[in-house]
């Protein structure tokens, strides 16, 4: 691929009757980046996100991810990529071994691939004995781990992740954070959003949505140095407080 | 009197075969008008303890009181002192927001005129959608409507189930603006939430972990008690930075806090300049390190860590 950029979007728009959920946001994201996608409830990035994993057609403006257009290629996007959120991520009653193996199988990957990766995860995420037990038994920062893991099982181009840490205990917080290190460092890229901003803190460049448009994209630094602030905190909470719309 | 005496409170679940420990002997005490916080993780038993505090769930044993009254003898006097908001939303989605707060009104012999003062900041709000239906409101709103809801009655104590989960930090901030503007009116109250942070706006917090508790204190007192110097270092590469320090023998404990680490060595001999020397010689650029107090977040890691030990 010439182009090292693997999210494109340039004046992606989302309506929904005479609501604007996304107005005309453009950005790109670098191979390995690790992105932050922040915003108030309500600013449109669930919309933006749902468009950008091919769920959603966009009303106009253009896009590629990994490489596929979003409007004609919305299958090979759906290939390469994985997701993840607080809500949803694996099976409850099927075992650690089997979501592994169930999700492997979803993303196409051969027998002998699911096994390897099997035995990998397990012994990776340090769960040997636990790896026959129900997905419900485990604590939730272990699940959530879990889920990460199976959300690149598949070793995609990008991972979207959808406030993957709430509720977490800070430890197993942090732990998933080194796994979003992990990947961004062989090259997957990572996009997630988050409601603790600490984490804002971690990743390479961070976009903050406020009523459907981006008002500000940069690194945290740049970002605290524009805003005159000390934290991301201070940044996030200037911006967000100039939204008219509700949630 | 304290307005909330919890003594000993534990309770068991069983999950299929085994057992699980959802509150291990569990003691404190609130403060009338006091703003109390319990601080943990999802799982740690707060949702728990708080359904055994409003008479919904019985506990295996130990006793707990509010306002004097026992929560198994005085259940129904007990109901009508309490206000409680629960994690999920809980409220009738077919009814709208006005229908929902007189309905709770007259449950409670009342009605929404009666202690209008009390809820009008808060309701003002939503008053503009009152005749929208609650399951048709955004997060937010719901939440002020079920705090309404919870306040309607006048409660003199106020239980909250993670009121802020889920919430972006704007409302986050604003939400806890209320709650003291209802500490304000005398009401004694308990709040639970999973964001570490939010421990600094209450009088004192309890800090929870596996179903126990791991300190009971202001939350300055618990940052006082982090007894090693704690190190806030940063370096051009980060996340080098951080493989290093797992490795480095020297280091108890490292773990991420923004654009820094915070650090805690084995030994107080080293110090500031033993840890730059170190990362000098590994080839660091841009080194920083300065000596900081710990926060809630770090004092909490502390004593997991203590616990698991």
């Amino acid at each position: 691929m010439i182009n090292q950029n693997v999210i494109i979007a340039e004046g992606l728009t989302k309506i929904f009757g005479n609501f604007v959920a996304v107005d005309h946001i453009s950005f790109e994201v670098a191979k390995g980046e690790i992105f932050g996608f922040l915003g108030a409830n309500g600013a449109g990035k669930t919309t933006a996100m749902r468009m950008l994993c091919g769920l959603s057609t966009p009303s106009s403006g253009k896009a590629t991810v990994a490489g596929f257009d979003l409007f004609k290629d919305t299958e090979q996007i759906k290939k390469s990529i994985g997701y993840m959120s607080q809500k949803f991520s694996l099976y409850e009653d099927l075992t650690i071994r089997e979501n592994i193996q169930f999700y492997g199988g979803i993303y196409g990957l051969s027998k002998k691939q699911i096994q390897e990766k099997t035995t990998y995860l397990v012994e990776h995420l340090h769960l040997q004995n636990y790896q026959n037990s129900l997905v419900k038994s485990l604590p939730l920062g272990w699940k959530q781990k879990l889920a990460f893991s199976v959300a690149i099982v598949h070793d995609p181009a990008i991972v979207f992740l959808d406030e993957p840490t709430g509720g977490v205990d800070p430890v197993t917080r942090r732990e998933f954070w080194e796994l979003i290190y992990d990947a961004s460092e062989r090259g997957i890229t990572v996009f997630v959003t988050t409601h603790y901003m600490d984490e804002a803190e971690y990743c390479n460049r961070v976009s903050i949505m406020v009523d459907g448009r981006i008002e500000a994209l940069d690194t945290p630094k740049n970002l605290k140095k524009t805003f005159n602030s000390l934290s991301m905190d201070e940044v996030f909470l200037k911006l967000a407080r100039k939204a008219v719309r509700g949630e | 009197m304290s307005a909330v005496i919890v003594n000993n409170i534990s309770k068991k679940y069983k999950v299929e075969k085994s057992q699980v420990t959802a509150l291990n002997t569990v003691s404190f005490e609130v403060s009338k008008g006091e703003l109390f916080g319990i601080v943990g993780p999802d799982g740690s038993g707060k949702t728990s303890l708080f359904r055994v505090l409003t008479t919904l769930l019985l506990a295996d044993s130990g006793t707990a009181s509010i306002e004097g009254y026992d929560i198994v003898k005085d259940y129904k006097i007990i109901r009508k002192k309490l206000g409680y908001m629960p994690g999920r939303f809980s409220l009738y989605h077919d009814l709208t927001v006005e229908e929902n707060l007189s309905f709770f009104a007259t449950i409670f012999n009342t009605s929404i005129a009666e202690n209008y003062e009390l809820i009008k900041d808060i309701y003002q709000q939503i008053e503009p959608f009152k005749h929208r239906r609650a399951g048709k409101l955004s997060g937010g709103m719901k939440q002020k409507l079920a705090l309404c809801c919870a306040l309607i009655h006048k409660p003199s104590v106020l239980i909250l189930d993670e009121p802020t989960t889920g919430v972006d930090a704007v409302s986050r901030k604003e939400f806890w603006e209320m709650l003291q503007r209802l500490k304000a009116q005398g009401i004694t109250i308990l709040v639970s939430t999973p964001y570490m942070d939010e421990a600094s706006m209450c009088d004192r917090v309890a800090l929870m972990q596996n179903g126990q508790i791991l300190a009971i204190d202001k939350p300055d007192q618990i940052n006082l008690q982090f007894s090693k110097p704690l190190w806030a270092v940063k370096a051009a590469s980060m996340y080098s930075l951080l493989k290093t320090f797992k490795k480095w023998q020297a280091v108890e404990s490292c773990y991420s806090f923004g654009e820094y680490y915070h650090v805690v060595m084995k030994s107080d001999l080293n110090g500031s300049d033993a840890i730059k020397s170190y990362l000098l010689q590994q080839q660091f650029l841009d080194i920083e390190v300065h000596q900081i107090t710990a926060n809630i977040e770090d004092s909490f890691m502390a004593l997991m860590n203590k616990s698991h030990d």
